[in-house]
């Protein structure tokens, strides 16, 4: 029933990251920090820097996601890392090896680093806490996503996006749209933000899809989008899976975008220097008008392009704790 | 601080590094400074060199070879190149030269922006204590302290830049 | 064998006898409470002096995990960590793999238990076949092999039409049902309590309308049919409230709490411990509070361990994935002590709830020691502190998460009809 926040080694240093929850504002702005200058390796013509030459990272999915893997990927590889690609799937677990056994196994084969993305709300706690138990230090884990709990760099590179775009965080308004019961993005964000200082954040959908108690995370709670959106600075939008149908958690895709969608016409609701954010990938005209998506106040496409600085930056304070 | 050395005059020092390149060295020669004290000189220089040169700034966090014990330090700065390292003349700028690794580290950078002609490396101090084969190409002033001391560089409101001495941070 | 238990505070809640006194027993019965008869001469003597001597304690739900399931504990582990327990008779639910639907595999299970003369065991048959929630169990015939009551451990009853014809079949007849108030639907895929911690985890969550409305519904049907319920495992401050309210209608129902839940909440969770999960699910720290104070004031009449012995593998994966359960019967007795020191309850109160209340829930000759009753008896040091690691349990189910904590209150002999069964030291 330990309490203490597996994510900073002995001296408090950053040696997993985990979720953005109780992680200092002190080592998130660091994190920030460091992927500044990260941004311009990408710009030149060789984009590499030798900072993790020779370390093995592994990418663990257990949940299929291209585009997080190849982001991971190509951040890793940015700094001379090498990396090894594992879509686990429904392989391993029909052999019957457990979760922790194949950690096991590529630990034995010299594992550096775990990028780890799985189904279930706490994978890569247990992942962390085992290596911790059977006493491997130096090797990190990375939540690439956990269930709906947590995507602590998805929430970093959300944060350096703000940041980038708005410079302060104590005086915005930040509404989170959407499926928000089943985002492990939105939670991220959510504690981020609160660490840093935002002193509105709103989040907006209908019930059945708003957590029971979710204005215990610091938020307030809006059913019009109309009204949760008015004055913001950040509008973030987050995807609606098609589960959600049969789940008896909404009608249609069409009914969400009539109340829930962010279009040209609601967005002028909010401030007119708003920008407007989504983790992708986008469904267009169900959670967000494709207008809105490719217009001026998008920031969606730079969050792309900050999310590999803010992943390279994340490795690269790890490994070196 | 009983036995401070009588410390060199930094003016006087970057006017007689400037005296000892003005002949010699390319009117097209570009000058990267590594930050902090390096850029300060390089700027410096190109005012007083004659000649074109593009000056640039280089970041040597992401090359250092202690990373692996010392961890990355948080850090804000950006390499700045404003012109093409392919087939360029370069002169590298520091503000002291000790054991020779972020010159090293400098170097692999710069290779990494593509292949320069020839680097030249300047340095206003050189207190000696190399611990790699490196050696300036041009020197403002030498200077030697003892091994628990840093030499720094500092540059006030006006620009003027000074020399001193404090501990050296721990490894 | 003669038996002469000296010195020991002899505690007795059903009859209210709480003094310094003399217990002896003599063919597997009690002979005599108070001073030894005269020319009684026993073959063996033990010392009470400073512990207490109780009836053994009654535990209403132990998993012994055979038939079926042997890698997670066998009768043999299980039984033995029942003794080591003090529990002297328990109630084990029915399902085990094949589960208890059939005479034969109830009869195997009592002979079984029987030849090892450790606890005594009580197998609580399936209410419908294989507690798939559709037909009726053979209700009588399994009477008749040895249950004492019928339930649905932990598979709800998702036809309200079975459920009333299951209960006005058991009611025809007299026979007992328990069940766990828990609706399938609203549980679906939950994992955690319906509050701020599944929020912040996000962990499937099941809200407390999914006991609530299981509640009412039994309830109801209790009220049109007259059938005696026994309610399991209560884990809510509404459910509490429902039981209270039905009790003083005088509805024909008892409840019981697994002795986790007295103590843990859902905080304790922590950072997903996969030792914290529980079926129902820890709740907020008001239901804890709640339940609590149904104990002490009676609307639940009974604590029971609930125990379930898990194997490493089945709780070393990520929370919702993990086996739930804890092992819990080396532990009933100190974590109730736990409780009735916290909350200032005396403790011939707190022992009735795992003695004589839980044997008239049972409907068997348990939990006393009255002259002569059968000689189960435990002989506890209230004040012993040990230190709860994995070693130190007889159980195979090392999973609980009071792992590394200090107890206090230790078993220092277990008697079964008149046999020391276990003794420390």
């Amino acid at each position: 029933m330990t309490a203490r926040n597996p994510q900073l080694n002995a001296e408090g240093k950053l040696t997993h990251l985990l979720t953005l929850e109780g992680l200092p504002a002190s080592v998130i702005a660091e994190i920030l920090d460091t992927a500044h200058p990260f941004v311009s390796v990408g710009e030149r013509e060789v984009k590499k820097v030798p900072l993790l030459r020779g370390k093995a990272i592994f990418n663990l999915f257990f949940e299929s996601s291209t585009r997080t893997r190849t982001t991971f990927e190509i951040a890793a590889k940015r700094l001379s890392a090498d990396v090894i690609n594992l879509n686990i799937g429904a392989s391993s677990t029909s052999k019957g090896e457990t979760l922790l056994d194949t950690v096991d196994n590529l630990v034995a084969m010299n594992a550096d680093m775990f990028v780890v993305r799985h189904a279930q709300s706490g994978a890569a706690h247990l992942i962390a806490t085992h290596l911790a138990a059977t006493g491997r230090p130096h090797v990190h884990v990375v939540n690439a996503g956990d269930g709906r709990h947590a995507h602590p760099s998805q929430g970093l590179l959300d944060l350096y996006t703000i940041r980038h775009y708005k410079k302060d965080f104590g005086a915005l308004s930040v509404a989170i749209v959407g499926d928000v019961l089943h985002s492990r993005v939105a939670r991220s964000l959510i504690h981020g933000l609160s660490t840093l200082g935002a002193p509105d954040i709103r989040v907006i959908g209908p019930a059945t899809l708003l957590p029971t108690g979710v204005e215990s995370l610091g938020v307030r709670r809006f059913h019009d989008m109309r009204a949760g959106l008015a004055g913001c600075d950040v509008v973030v939008m987050l995807r609606l899976q098609n589960e959600r149908m049969r789940g008896a958690l909404l009608p249609s895709t069409g009914e969400f975008f009539k109340h829930y969608g962010l279009t040209a016409e609601k967005l002028a609701l909010a401030k007119p220097d708003a920008i407007v954010m989504h983790p992708g990938p986008m469904n267009r005209g169900v959670e967000i008008d494709s207008a809105v998506a490719d217009g001026a106040r998008s920031v969606i496409l730079p969050q792309v392009t900050f999310g590999i600085a803010v992943r390279m930056a994340v490795m690269s304070m790890i490994a070196g704790n | 601080m009983a036995d401070a050395p009588a410390l060199p005059d930094a003016e006087a020092a970057l006017a007689e590094l400037a005296a000892r390149m003005a002949p010699a060295v390319a009117h097209d020669a570009a000058f990267v400074g590594i930050y902090s004290g390096g850029a300060w000189v390089a700027e410096r220089l190109a005012k007083v060199l004659p000649g074109d040169h593009p000056v640039g700034f280089i970041d040597v966090a992401f090359y250092r070879d202690d990373y692996k014990r010392s961890g990355l330090k948080a850090n804000t700065r950006r390499t700045e190149l404003p012109f093409d390292v392919e087939g360029a003349t370069i002169v590298l700028v520091d503000d002291v030269l000790y054991t020779g690794r972020s010159v090293r580290a400098a170097i692999n950078e710069l290779f990494d922006f593509g292949r320069p002609d020839t680097i030249e490396l300047a340095v206003l101090v050189d207190r000696g204590g190399r611990e790699l084969p490196i050696e300036p190409t041009y020197t403002g002033t030498r200077l030697a302290v003892a091994r628990d001391l840093s030499i720094v560089l500092s540059r006030d409101d006006s620009g003027r830049l000074a020399i001193g001495v404090e501990p050296a941070a721990a490894p | 064998m003669r038996i002469a238990i000296r010195g020991g505070q002899v505690v007795d809640p059903a009859s209210g006898l709480d003094r310094i006194a003399t217990l002896c027993i003599a063919d597997g019965r009690i002979a005599a409470l108070g001073e030894a008869p005269e020319g009684f001469r026993a073959d063996r003597e033990i010392d009470a002096t400073g512990l207490v001597v109780a009836p053994g304690l009654v535990d209403l739900a132990a998993r012994l995990r055979e038939p079926g399931q042997e890698h997670k504990a066998t009768l043999d582990s299980e039984l033995r960590a029942a003794i080591a327990g003090g529990v002297t008779s328990l109630a084990c639910p029915p399902d085990t793999d094949p589960p208890l639907d059939e005479p034969g595999l109830v009869e195997m299970l009592k002979q079984r238990a029987r030849f090892l003369q450790r606890a005594h065991v009580y197998p609580v048959g399936a209410l419908t076949r294989r507690l798939e929630g559709a037909e009726l169990a053979e209700m009588g015939e399994l009477v008749d092999a040895g249950c004492v009551a019928f339930s649905q451990a932990d598979r709800p009853l998702v036809d309200t039409q079975v459920l009333l014809r299951a209960m006005q079949y058991a009611a025809t007849f007299g026979h007992r049902v328990w069940l766990r108030p828990q609706d399938a639907h609203l549980a679906r895929g939950g994992v955690a309590h319906d509050g701020d911690v599944a929020t912040r985890l996000g962990l499937p969550a099941i809200p407390v309308i999914a006991e609530t409305v299981a509640l009412a519904t039994i309830l109801a049907v209790v009220r049109a049919t007259g059938v005696r319920v026994h309610l399991c495992r209560l884990s809510s401050a509404e459910g509490v409230a429902l039981v209270r309210a039905a009790k003083a209608e005088g509805l024909p129902v008892t409840a019981d709490v697994g002795v986790h839940h007295l103590h843990l909440c859902d905080v304790d969770v922590g950072w997903f411990d996969p030792l914290a999960n529980f079926v129902p699910p820890l709740r907020a720290t008001r239901d804890r509070d709640a339940l609590r104070a149904g104990v002490a004031e009676g609307t639940i009449d009974a604590v029971c361990s609930d125990h379930a012995p898990v194997d490493d593998d089945a709780k070393q994966l990520p929370f919702a994935e993990a086996d739930p359960g804890a092992t819990g019967l080396e532990l009933l007795l100190p974590l109730t002590l736990k409780w009735a020191s916290e909350t200032a309850t005396p403790l011939a109160s707190a022992l009735a709830r795992i003695t004589c209340r839980p044997a008239a829930i049972l409907g068997v000759d348990a939990g006393t020691l009255a002259v002569g009753a059968p000689a189960d008896v435990v002989v506890f040091d209230p004040r012993r502190a040990w230190r709860l690691e994995r070693a130190a349990l007889e159980s195979q189910g090392k999973n609980t998460p009071f792992l590394g904590f200090e107890l206090v209150g230790r078993v220092c002999a277990t008697l079964v009809a008149g046999a020391i069964v276990h003794e420390r030291r």
